[in-house]
């Protein structure tokens, strides 16, 4: 009953949240406390494999890093909505394979777009 | 929920919208292989006069009703705005022309992404479901921050379209929030079943439900520019083009305006007095603001853009008003506002040439001199702003004044009467610029006819319902019959 | 019917088309486009004045302006016998003076922008006559106002011309003020605007007061009095006259048309379009007719003296119209009217014919520089004569039988009326006398004029000597609808006419008293003339004699009453010295300029302060809008 509601059913997506944060945090704990504690310059390098490193670690990355990244975004997208579509297709018929085309056909349209425009070339 | 009982046939009810979208994928192809925007542009208003004729041979035959599982309404008042929609981007269009020419910037999809702004509000303004609502505020908001910036070249558009972003994220935080706690508490995102949830589930008078709806008021308060939610629109509307200044004035605002009457007549209606009481204030520091420092500009689009904050806090007496007849004024006045403020813009577009900016104030010295014909349509558009008779600025305000006072908040008119005449100020300001200052420099006017059309139209319009307001005022009321 | 929206709006097209493509595409054929819109106004006049003679009143709401709730604003028309009586005048003149202008204003730069305005002015005089509310009778009261600034400063390059247009604006305002707010309090006392609804409505408001800083105060009689103040204004009777004769200043067509014929008498017409209203105010009649009396006597006396030959017929036009205002006074609404109509006729001639004197002696308009212009422009002369004889009230022609009515309904109009009707006769004893000192200066003897300005001397064209025999015939004949009862038995047509609004006239007498004041006005005519003559061709050197020995009246009377130097004093120069320290020093330079300027000032200021709130930096506005909701959600909580 809503206003009421106790999402018990959620309760699983918990315990992996809180799972999942421990899995990240006990091996960095871990080692923080069992490892052997010995500083020393060469070993505080970036590289300890002895190459020195070359410039400010800050610096500019080249725009083309974003927009790559954002056309990821988006296709990955596709990708994630293709598989619950794909799960439910037998339940959905052919208006959920309507639909579908409807939005690859978007998407292609903005691939063409992006395509022409020379933004997947590196130079 | 089962999927295929999905009324394929009532999909014909978002015709237009799809013929919108579909139009503004067909620009961004065709920018790929037509190198002449002109004719990107030609399409583009084409199709928005396909969208508008099938839009309007729907409301012919009478089709009323809902679709898509009842999240999309198809009824009067959605059209009402959507008609202000299509004129907002056929002149858009027009006034873009060679404006943008001139600004170095003339790309394809810059009329694409027009169009699909404009779909956004279209489902804004049809939207019943605030998950739809939601979304076409997206589709909305994230193409017109692109327009913003697309004069890329410039530092002041780059910030302008930087700030109106995330300020807008920061906003559509706001409305997440509120919906969600809405959902949370009534267990549905449709307006309507959340209204019978108020009731039926003793809600009124919940706060965390309350926390929502400010959180929703906020939100769209942001799109409207009221105060304190309003610091994005004078920087802006003062870096963006100026043509996107004018559709943004307009377009948003209108559909911010329609999805807020929606929501808080048909979700949160029995709450009326809580969201009045909220409203009130906010309108009065509106206007307060808008007006008082509209005074101190002297860059023209600044002081349209703080004319628009106060414009849109007299709009709001027509919802706070809480009456179907307050809705029919607001729905009235955004129609005038629409014509009344692209007119003003287009003459602002037109001082603009190469090499000269011409948004100070000081450029319009002198210009009833130099050009007779530029000041007088000025005049009207200044005069219509102010509200004065007998243009359609005075009938857009009499009516909302009048449904306000009806509703029994006169103290509150007073307040807005006040502040209209201080408004006078301003607008009046720039009449006396231009017609009892000598000019001081040499202006020459970009003039093309698309924009002597414009002009020539919103003018006329400006005049005819300041002279026979029946018109609009009688569409309005039977727009809004069924609501 | 509604062809007959057409009457106006023919002139509103031709203002449109000339004000939009005169300066470009039409320039010097500008009369193309007004002079058809003009006459087929008066086509259709005519049409409608036909229609309600056969006993139709034509009244159409042609749309609501603006309804909502109890306010509803109707656009419509009423076309009554009082209208189309008004448009007979109106249309028939205008047209006459167009074609006039087409001459005199050959030539002239602003060409174009004269026969827009002059079109405009036409539109509105049409709506103000035609109007069948009050809302809509107010905005034809200034737009025919805004219309006449326009004209008056037509040769705005001439500094005197934009005072005059300044001055005219300025003395309207007064009246305009008080006009407003009885329009205002006609609807707060009535709830409605429209003329049918207020005046079959009138007579359940007798009685009524309205306190005002504890005084009671009858409202009809206080509606009356504040609708009258506009028609003060307007139709220049004492004490705000004097705009009148500096609007001279305009070209002379408009002189004619709208200081003479149309616009002035918009007050006239307006108070006997409100006459079910005024009669029921015994107050606000005695004062119509006072101001009526004392502005007729008081404006003949000062055109006694006066040399300016168009400011002559000026003050003869502010006494005429006192002569109108006195007939309403005295419930002689159709005797005021009928007046209205004859005057129209004489005196557009008398200031076309006038201008054709002017333009004959290239701008000369001082009448002692004239003289013996009979041999060179004999048209001109004879029409003159025609208009002189008629203001004179000599038997048979127009101005006899109107003024003639008017003195007999003083004179039957009670103690009052009886010495009004004193006033009034002295006044036409003058008017004679003024009318063919006049003439006889201009006309006679011997040309006083320089000799490049005789070696010029020429008859005007037949486009500006046409018009002026068509309205001499109207100055002799246009009184003959309305002949009196004791000359001719039903010969007061337009009394008949009018009556059906207006009413019959209240008064009587007997025969021999009405003969009586018919034979004293002939005579005070006649003698005015034949002292003119005695005075200005028989012994020259009369008048300057007696000016020498009455040289205080002289010069009381050369000075107009020194009202203009009393209004400059006493309100003119307070109200500038106040208005350029406050207004001009606070608005204009602190607030206007200062804002541009950056000079600190209150509005200024805090404007200023308020603009740094908008600093430019995101985080600011991001924490704003977060601080809105915050204030928001904590105003709900803590109210609550």
């Amino acid at each position: 009953m809503p206003g009421t509601y106790i999402p018990l059913n959620y309760l699983p997506v918990l315990i992996i949240l809180i799972v999942a944060t421990l899995v990240g945090l006990l091996p960095l704990l871990l080692g923080i406390i069992l490892r052997p504690k010995r500083y020393y310059p060469l070993k505080l390098t970036p590289y300890e494999s002895g190459n020195p490193p070359v410039g400010e670690p800050q610096s500019k990355f080249s725009v083309r890093f974003y927009i790559i990244a954002m056309l990821f975004v988006v296709f990955d997208v596709e990708a994630v909505f293709l598989y619950p579509w794909a799960v439910a297709y037998d339940r959905i018929g052919l208006y959920g394979f309507i639909e579908m085309i409807i939005f690859i056909f978007i998407l292609l349209i903005g691939y063409i777009y992006v395509w022409e425009k020379k933004a997947l070339e590196w130079e | 929920m089962e999927l295929n009982k999905l009324d394929l046939f009532s999909i014909r009810l978002i015709a237009p919208e799809i013929i919108l979208i579909s139009i503004a994928l067909i620009l961004i192809l065709l920018d790929l292989v037509i190198k002449r925007k002109e004719t990107i542009a030609f399409v583009g208003v084409l199709g928005t006069l396909t969208a508008a004729y099938v839009n309007y041979k729907l409301c012919a035959m009478g089709w009323t009703g809902s679709t898509l599982l009842g999240m999309f309404a198809f009824d009067g008042y959605a059209n009402f705005f959507k008609l202000i929609f299509y004129i907002n981007i056929i002149l858009t269009i027009f006034i873009s022309l060679r404006y943008m020419v001139l600004e170095e910037a003339s790309f394809g999809e810059y009329y694409s992404l027009i169009l699909f702004a404009t779909s956004g509000m279209m489902f804004m303004a049809s939207a019943v479901d605030l998950i739809v609502l939601y979304v076409g505020l997206e589709l909305m908001a994230l193409s017109t921050y692109i327009l913003v910036g697309i004069t890329r070249r410039q530092v002041r558009s780059n910030e302008a379209a930087l700030k109106y972003f995330f300020l807008g994220a920061f906003s559509s935080a706001f409305l997440l929030y509120g919906i969600s706690l809405t959902y949370g508490l009534t267990g549905t995102t449709n307006l309507k079943e959340i209204a019978s949830a108020l009731q039926n589930l003793n809600l009124l008078e919940n706060p965390i439900l309350f926390l929502g709806m400010i959180l929703v008021i906020a939100a769209f308060g942001f799109k409207i520019a009221l105060v304190p939610f309003h610091m994005w629109a004078p920087d802006a509307y003062e870096g963006a083009p100026t043509s996107i200044t004018s559709f943004m004035s307009i377009g948003p605002k209108a559909a911010a305006f329609a999805a807020l009457g929606r929501v808080l007549f048909d979700a949160f209606g029995p709450m009326h007095v809580q969201w009045s009481s909220i409203l009130i204030p906010l309108s009065v520091i509106t206007m307060a603001a808008g007006n008082i420092i509209a005074i101190a500009q002297t860059n023209i689009k600044r002081m349209l853009a703080y004319s628009s904050i106060a414009h849109a806090g007299y709009a709001l007496l027509g919802i706070i008003a809480g009456t179907h007849g307050g809705l029919s004024s607001m729905m009235n006045y955004m129609a005038i506002y629409a014509f009344m403020n692209i007119g003003a813009f287009a003459v602002v577009i037109m001082l603009r040439s190469k090499g000269f900016r011409g948004e100070e104030l000081t450029d319009y010295e002198g210009l009833a001199k130099s050009h007779p014909a530029a000041s007088a349509l000025m005049l009207i558009f200044m005069f219509s702003l102010t509200g004065i008779p007998p243009t359609a600025g005075f009938i857009a305000k009499f009516y909302i004044f009048m449904e306000a006072i009806n509703a029994g908040y006169t103290p509150l008119v007073i307040i807005a009467v006040i502040f209209s005449a201080i408004s006078a100020f301003f607008y009046l300001r720039v009449v006396m610029y231009m017609y009892m200052k000598e000019p001081k420099a040499h202006v020459t006017l970009s003039t093309s006819p698309a924009i002597f059309l414009t002009i020539a139209v919103t003018a006329a319009v400006t005049l005819i319902l300041g002279l026979f307001p029946s018109l609009l005022v009688e569409l309005a009321k039977m727009s809004i019959a069924g609501f | 019917m509604l062809e007959y929206t057409l009457i106006p709006l023919l002139p509103l097209i031709a203002f449109v088309i000339n004000i939009i493509f005169g300066r470009n595409y039409i320039k010097d054929k500008a009369h193309w486009v007004s002079v058809p819109a003009v006459i087929g106004s008066f086509v259709l006049a005519v049409a409608a004045f036909m229609d309600v003679q056969s006993g139709k009143v034509i009244n159409i709401n042609l749309y609501r302006w603006i309804v909502s709730g109890d306010f509803n604003v109707p656009i419509g028309f009423l076309i009554d016998p009082l209208t189309a009586v008004m448009l007979i005048v109106v249309t028939s003149i205008s047209s006459l003076i167009f074609i006039y202008s087409i001459g005199y204003m050959h030539g002239d730069k602003g060409y174009y922008r004269f026969f827009a305005y002059l079109s405009l002015f036409v539109f509105s005089m049409l709506t103000l006559v035609m109007s069948n509310n009050f809302l809509l009778l107010y905005f034809g009261w200034e737009a025919v106002g805004l219309c006449s600034y326009f004209l008056i400063g037509f040769w705005f390059d001439k500094k005197s011309a934009a005072n005059a247009g300044k001055k005219a604006f300025i003395v309207n305002r007064f009246g305009d003020f008080g006009f407003g707010l009885g329009v205002i309090l006609v609807f707060l006392t009535f709830g409605s605007l429209e003329y049918t609804k207020v005046f079959s409505d009138a007579g359940s408001v007798i009685g009524k007061t309205i306190s005002i800083f504890g005084y009671e105060v009858n409202t009809i009689t206080l509606i009356c009095l504040l609708l009258f103040c506009g028609a003060v204004g307007k139709s220049a009777q004492l004490p705000l006259h004097v705009w009148l004769p500096d609007a001279m200043e305009g070209p002379t067509p408009v002189s004619a048309l709208i200081h003479a014929a149309t616009m002035v008498t918009a007050g006239v017409f307006m108070v006997a379009r409100c006459n079910p209203l005024f009669s029921l105010s015994h107050t606000a009649m005695t004062t119509v007719a006072v101001v009526g009396g004392v502005t007729s006597i008081f404006a003949a006396s000062i055109g006694l003296v006066q040399n300016d030959i168009k400011r002559i017929i000026a003050y003869s036009t502010v006494s005429q119209l006192g002569y109108m205002f006195l007939a309403l006074g005295v419930g002689a609404y159709s005797a005021g009217i009928f007046h209205l109509y004859t005057h129209a006729y004489f005196k557009a001639l008398l200031f076309l014919g006038s201008g054709s004197v002017i333009h004959a002696l290239h701008d000369e308009m001082n009448i002692q520089k004239m003289g013996g212009l009979k041999k060179y422009m004999p048209v001109t002369y004879w029409t003159f004569i025609a208009a002189s004889l008629s203001i004179a009230g000599i038997p048979g022609l127009a101005g006899f039988f109107s003024k003639d009515e008017i003195l007999w309904r003083a004179y039957a109009g009670g103690d009052a009326g009886r010495w009004l009707w004193l006033l009034a006769t002295i006044a036409a004893f003058m008017t004679a006398f003024y009318s063919f000192r006049l003439i006889f200066l201009t006309f006679h003897g011997k040309f006083r004029g320089t000799h490049e300005q005789e070696h010029h001397l020429h008859e005007s064209p037949s486009v500006m000597t046409i018009p002026l025999i068509f309205l001499a015939i109207g100055a002799v004949a246009s009184g003959w609808v309305g002949i009196p009862p004791l000359l001719m038995e039903h010969g007061d047509r337009i009394g008949e006419f009018l009556a059906p609004v207006l009413g019959p006239p209240k008064g009587e007498g007997s025969h021999a008293e009405e003969w009586m004041v018919m034979g004293l006005s002939v005579f005070v005519g006649l003698a005015g003339i034949f002292t003119a003559y005695i005075m200005y061709l028989k012994k020259t050197e009369l008048p300057y004699k007696i000016g020498e020995k009455f040289q205080a009246v002289y010069k009381l009377l050369y000075n107009k009453y020194w009202i203009d130097e009393l209004y400059d004093k006493t309100i003119v120069r307070p109200v500038l010295s106040v208005s350029e320290k406050i207004i001009l020093g606070f608005f204009d330079a602190k607030i206007i300029e200062g804002v541009v300027n950056g000079v600190p000032n209150l509005i200024g200021a805090f404007s200023q302060r308020l603009r740094k709130i908008q600093t430019g930096m995101l985080s600011h506005y991001a924490v704003a809008m977060a601080l809105g909701v915050l204030v928001i959600i904590g105003a709900v909580i803590f109210l609550k």
